[in-house]
């Protein structure tokens, strides 16, 4: 692709490649996926070493709560931000359906679902994390608190980027319909939903249940 | 890719139909969400094999996000997005289990 097709319309001159799902249509778009499925390597990478920290360290509690302490007291906020994840997961994928089905109301319905149920994840979360630091335990207080508020906040930093992207891609699919751009970038912040999800049932495994076992 | 000739399955273009296979996978991943939570409250197993299992539940769980929502089985070409999917799991499992490895081994031995 030479640069003076580096515009925001270079797609227009692609040749459109039929019989595959639109976002796949171009070769910009199947490239931009396939960059997009390294960038998730690179994220594994970084939750890998937060996981790694984690593990390594919760037992070193200090003179703060145990892990078994912090969760054990009250399971039903993360079991509800486990459900709601999982949920947010499924709606976002049939938002990538109805858009290759063609309805695209129902497509913005299924975003703007998506994007409620990871605001009230995020709610929840902070409601967690505040409720955690009004008691003491605060991320200074040891070891396992650090690795737990970072690994567990930058999954949630994760989230709260994702709803403002999806929001910023809702505008531009309401703005411009769907076409093989707004179909990948929709496709794309669907992954990285999806990938967010996964990474929050090792959080949920890892942290809260080995926590409360 | 552009050289390559799609590979795609049936495309899926038309109008109609129910997601059968998003409603699956939904269903899959809370029956496998499920299954972790009474396993750790009801099951009496010893906590070295609640966490193995709990831990292969979580496992099928990404496989059911890859299947069923992150339609990595449509190929469009090489399938390069498994290849660097091995690439990360390879990197989870060198810095995850040799760091578990090389933290406990002083705890290990003494």
């Amino acid at each position: 692709m030479s640069i003076a097709h580096s515009g925001l319309q270079h797609h227009v001159d692609e040749p459109l490649q039929t019989g595959v799902p639109l976002e796949f249509s171009t070769e910009d778009g199947a490239t931009k996926i396939l960059g997009f499925w390294l960038f998730m390597v690179t994220d594994v990478l970084l939750f890998a070493c937060l996981f790694a920290t984690y593990v390594v360290l919760y037992k070193h509690i200090g003179a703060g709560a145990s892990a078994a302490k912090l969760f054990g007291d009250d399971v039903s906020g993360f079991t509800a931000e486990t459900f709601i994840l999982l949920t947010s997961s499924f709606t976002c994928g049939l938002a990538t359906y109805e858009m290759r089905h063609g309805s695209h109301s129902r497509l913005k319905l299924w975003i703007v679902i998506t994007m409620l149920l990871g605001l009230s994840f995020i709610g929840l979360e902070v409601y967690e994390f505040s409720t955690f630091v009004s008691h003491g335990d605060t991320m200074s207080t040891s070891a396992f608190l650090s690795a737990f508020f970072t690994l567990v906040g930058t999954h949630g930093a994760h989230v709260s980027l994702g709803i403002i992207w999806m929001g910023l891609i809702l505008y531009q699919i309401s703005r411009r319909g769907v076409n093989p751009v707004t179909a990948r970038k929709l496709f794309i912040v669907s992954l990285y939903w999806h990938f967010l999800d996964v990474v929050w049932v090792f959080i949920f495994t890892v942290v809260y249940l080995t926590g409360v076992m | 890719m552009s050289t390559v000739p799609a590979k795609a399955p049936a495309p899926e273009t038309h109008q109609g139909g129910f997601p059968w296979s998003h409603v699956a996978g939904y269903l899959l991943s809370l029956v496998l969400t499920i299954g972790a939570f009474a396993l750790v409250f009801h099951a009496k197993l010893s906590f070295h094999e609640t966490l193995f299992v709990i831990l292969f539940l979580a496992v099928l769980q990404i496989l059911v996000q890859l299947l069923f929502f992150m339609h990595v089985t449509e190929r469009h070409g090489p399938s390069y997005h498994m290849m660097m999917f091995g690439l990360a799991m390879f990197f989870v499992f060198v810095i995850v289990g040799a760091s578990i490895w090389i933290m406990s081994f002083g705890s290990m031995v003494s």
